[in-house]
């Protein structure tokens, strides 16, 4: 009984709080509104970073995924490791002859494919790209993606057994290329040389991952690229192996080592001289940059909220002293400690959660702007956040200066000029 | 039974190594229903004597017995509660929300005593009409005269329906008519049942009183009954 006494009478405190604070707001308009351009310009700064770090996740997590979680990269080179470059660089490169037999050794993948890339120009009439990701591969790489066609099919077995001109082009390829969208069956200049579009790939929109975004890129058969586009640097092929399910990749990855190796002819006690790659590392180290971008963010955003909860402190000491009367006649008439104390506290954590409230606002249209460049929006647990964080600054900001007019005696309030 | 029973009080104030005394060894007792002045000159105590009255601040030593509670062993929350429900303050500056219009005001006291909002809308209003301010009652203060004003403050003084009416000055910043006119409404206060306590250093406001306490240096000097009272005339 008692506690639901009390919950009444503290509701009742609290309605009647907010509305003494929402008229103390209401009377002092210019002074209000300027006070919350700080926690304007914070809550918006906290709702951007935290939208646009959202953005870069989605994109980054949507463009990994394309990747594929259970595909694994067997490569000359490691993509994240201790061991330095150049004994790396000193092994053997991976020929295609190493790869048949690897492909023989293995029961459990799903799908392997030897893949080789190049830098070449590619040209379509007066359109061009400088440095494209020229790929050359076979009809089994398909199977060890997720690729979807915009228009036309991959190049068949025949196609790339015999190592016809053909192409395929990643959808930012294509529309560079193709602003019309009228690749299919036209004829794009690789190098120099002349290849038939036989399919446009779906867009993937992982834009973050550069060269492994399959926008970007454009695939040939191989044997076409040894011909023209093999280089020194670029003479070493990379076999792509997808594990039959997500459960099966710890299992793929070591029978794929163990072949490897045995193509290798390496010794028990030898080292790999070849690396075994899977997103995971790339997320991995995804994670730990974006995490210091983050820290960092939140950081500078958390500071400028600060300077405005500094700002609210300010001007809730200034709002004390001048209502120092004000407070001793509220006291005398029977105000006590903590309903003035309540009184203040509601008055900074209004002036905050309207600064939060337009702040709010300002990052949604903002976010339009941000959304040009990195899909994004602001999603509800950013609008929650800004709420919470507006009205815990407010009484953050508040507390000092409450605390100052709850403890003023009446008599000396009474008697303030 | 005595509302107000005061008993060897003493104030000291330290001001740097001097001690003063605001109050010393004052003894009084106001019965329920009297009308009492307290006069002296500035720096007679008598400030002090009427912050201790109304329950504003605590004697030094000495006993205060309000309506039987003591005072003296009271914290501020319970001194909070003490001065909403038993005091109606009035004072020479009135002291008002400046803000708020009549009802607000009068209602501020209802709201710190946890009275709903409906029920302390009706009682402000109605003490209003006691005033005599049925058509101002959403008047701010800064569209009200003087003696308005003041007579605003009366009805938040009388609206919690308090032990005892505690004046200041009430007449200090109005013209000797409308002073006149706030004399008379304490009159009918009075005449109503209420305990008025006026504190004034004039002789004409405290003429009124039936009872008048003189101070000096902090000491009751007089305290006796107002022979030559001044009734005033019933303002229509």
């Amino acid at each position: 009984m008692k506690t639901i006494r009390n919950m009444a009478a503290f509701m009742f405190e609290l309605r009647e709080g907010l509305i003494i604070a929402l008229k103390a707001v209401a009377a002092n308009k210019m002074r209000s509104a300027l006070t919350t351009v700080g926690i304007v310009i914070g809550v918006t700064a906290v709702v951007l970073m935290s939208t646009a770090i959202k953005g870069i996740d989605n994109a980054f997590e949507g463009g990994i995924s394309s990747l594929g979680a259970d595909v694994l990269y067997i490569a000359k080179w490691e993509w994240f490791s201790d061991k330095p470059w150049w004994e790396m660089r000193r092994r053997d490169d991976i020929t295609m002859d190493e790869y048949r037999r690897f492909a023989s050794l293995v029961t459990l993948p799903a799908a392997t494919a030897p893949y080789i890339i190049a830098r070449e120009t590619v040209k379509y009439e007066d359109n061009n790209i400088g440095s494209a990701l020229v790929t050359g591969t076979t009809e089994r790489y398909l199977a060890t993606t997720n690729f979807e066609f915009a228009q036309g099919r991959f190049f068949t077995a025949v196609e790339s057994s015999s190592s016809r001109y053909v192409a395929v082009l990643g959808s930012t390829v294509a529309e560079n290329l193709f602003p019309r969208g009228d690749a299919l069956g036209k004829e794009v200049k690789i190098g120099g040389h002349r290849f038939r579009v036989v399919g446009v790939l779906e867009e993937q929109g992982s834009f973050l991952l550069g060269d492994f975004n399959p926008d970007q890129r454009l695939f040939i058969p191989i044997g076409v690229s040894f011909k023209h586009f093999s280089s020194r640097r670029h003479s070493s092929i990379t076999i792509t192996v997808k594990a039959a399910s997500p459960e099966l990749v710890d299992e793929t990855r070591e029978e794929a080592l163990g072949a490897m190796r045995k193509v290798r002819g390496l010794k028990y006690d030898d080292e790999n001289d070849f690396g075994i790659n899977q997103q995971d590392a790339l997320m991995e180290t995804y994670n730990s940059t974006v995490g210091v971008i983050q820290i960092g963010g939140y950081f500078i955003t958390g500071l400028s909220l600060f300077v405005g909860a500094i700002g609210i402190m300010n001007i809730m000491f200034v709002s004390v002293r001048e209502r120092t009367r004000e407070i001793g006649v509220r006291k005398a008439i029977g105000a006590k400690r903590r309903t003035i104390l309540a009184q203040f506290l509601l008055e900074s954590s209004v002036i905050c959660v309207m600064g939060g409230l337009i702040g709010l606002g300002l990052a949604v249209i903002l976010s339009l702007f941000v959304d040009q460049v990195l899909p994004t929006s602001v999603q509800l647990d950013a609008a929650i956040l800004a709420i919470v964080i507006s009205a815990a600054t407010g009484v953050a900001a508040g507390v000092a200066p409450a605390y100052a007019a709850a403890k003023l005696d009446p008599v000396d309030a009474l008697r303030y000029e | 039974m005595n509302i107000i029973d005061i008993r060897n009080i003493f104030k000291i104030y330290e001001i740097g190594d001097v001690k003063v005394h605001a109050l010393n060894d004052v003894s009084l007792r106001i019965d329920k229903n009297e009308y009492v002045a307290i006069m002296g000159p500035s720096g007679s105590g008598k400030s002090t004597l009427m912050n201790l009255l109304g329950c504003l601040d605590t004697p030094t030593s000495g006993v205060y017995n309000f309506t039987g509670e003591n005072v003296g062993e009271m914290d501020d929350n319970d001194l909070a509660e003490i001065r909403n429900r038993e005091i109606g303050f009035i004072f020479q500056t009135f002291n008002l929300l400046a803000r708020s219009d009549a009802l607000h005001n009068v209602e501020l006291p209802l709201i710190y005593a946890g009275v709903s909002a409906s029920e302390r809308k009706e009682r402000a209003r109605k003490a209003l009409i006691d005033v005599g301010l049925e058509d101002r009652v959403y008047h701010k203060p800064n569209e009200l005269s003087g003696g308005q004003r003041q007579r605003v403050a009366v009805a938040r003084a009388l609206v919690t329906r308090p032990s005892i009416i505690l004046a200041d000055e009430p007449t200090g910043n109005l013209d000797s008519k409308t002073g006149r006119e706030i004399m008379a409404l304490f009159n009918e206060i009075h005449g109503q049942g209420n305990t008025v306590i006026v504190v004034t250093h004039e002789e004409d406001i405290a003429r009124h009183a039936m009872r008048v306490v003189r101070l000096l240096d902090g000491k009751i000097e007089i305290d006796e009954p107002v022979t030559n009272r001044i009734v005033p005339e019933p303002v229509a």
